[in-house]
């Protein structure tokens, strides 16, 4: 059987990496964490962009690591298929590389919020979601201070249509609220999809997620794409 | 080939929530400011060598495309001078 070796990106910045090798470990997904200025290699058959602040959020967050050059190798592996995730400064990171529609930015607090947050499935046919089922409301950890999801009306109507919306924040109940909506999102929306189901960004973090001893394990079926 | 500083202002788009203004609104008025409405802006001042002004604008342009400036929510505008 092919040795199956995730990705997990690491630029100058990135501090959940690790998180997200030892999380997907428990899952028994070989990861290693690859520099940005190295190639990717060979083996790689999935790809996770982690959360942190690269380049210290200069400019907008994510808005350097974009560019750098292993993005377009990341690139070139979605448009094969290979599943990709980007989690809160990764989510960040995939809508300014434009691998995922929209982009990420200030809360509507204008404050850093680092809490727990309840997100309902919206789509259950993708990778990331295929553990669970369309409406299963999960927990997860949000730690940003971009994560307002921003698109115009015509592209958001398009996500909706076609069935790209991931995520969406609500509450304990799976009801998408204003109370439950952490950061004023449009259309509440916590993750979408790139062109293709194997492309997803979400703010919340899978990865604090999925570790017995943490507590809150909701995470871990997002991260059963890669398994 | 002339020496220009092309300046390139980023604004978010008309709609789009700017929390940073609205923070700093609220602090000049606790201030005891008045003022109708704020927005901000960034500003880029960048000096770089063209054959005319156009070529100038033209390659600062390309760089609020590429990086300086996010389509999704932000409009720029350009503005050459010769530099001194």
């Amino acid at each position: 059987m092919a040795r199956v070796t995730v990705s997990v990106i690491r630029f100058g910045g990135s501090n959940c990496d690790r998180d997200a090798v030892r999380a997907l470990s428990q899952l028994d997904v070989d990861a290693e964490i690859v520099w940005h200025e190295d190639d990717l290699p060979a083996d790689t058959t999935g790809v996770v962009l982690p959360g942190g602040f690269s380049y210290g959020d200069y400019l907008r967050a994510g808005a350097m690591a974009a560019h750098s050059p292993i993005m377009d190798e990341v690139r070139d592996l979605a448009d094969d298929g290979v599943p990709v995730l980007g989690v809160c400064n990764g989510a960040q990171i995939g809508c300014e590389s434009k691998l995922t529609p929209g982009t990420f930015t200030t809360n509507a607090s204008a404050r850093f919020q680092c809490e727990h947050v309840n997100v309902r499935v919206e789509n259950a046919d993708t990778p990331f979601t295929a553990a669970y089922d369309e409406g299963d409301v999960l927990t997860l950890p949000i730690a940003h201070g971009e994560g307002r999801f921003e698109i115009d009306d015509e592209r958001y109507d398009d996500l909706v249509s076609e069935n790209r919306v991931l995520f969406r924040y609500c509450d304990e109940h799976g009801d998408v609220t204003d109370a439950a909506n952490p950061n004023g999102s449009t259309g509440a929306v916590a993750g979408v999809l790139g062109e293709r189901e194997s492309i997803a960004v979400l703010m919340p973090h899978p990865e604090r997620a999925t570790l017995s001893e943490l507590g809150l394990t909701d995470g871990q079926g997002v991260l059963d794409a890669f398994a | 080939m002339t020496a220009y500083t092309a300046t390139v202002t980023v604004r978010l788009k008309h709609g789009v929530l700017d929390p940073e203004a609205e923070t700093t609104q609220k602090a000049l008025e606790r201030l005891g400011f008045e003022l109708g409405d704020l927005r901000s802006a960034d500003r880029f001042e960048i000096d770089l060598d063209a054959a005319d002004s156009d070529e100038a604008a033209e390659r600062a342009g390309e760089m609020a495309d590429r990086l300086l400036a996010n389509p999704t929510i932000h409009d720029y505008d350009v503005t050459v001078e010769a530099a001194e």
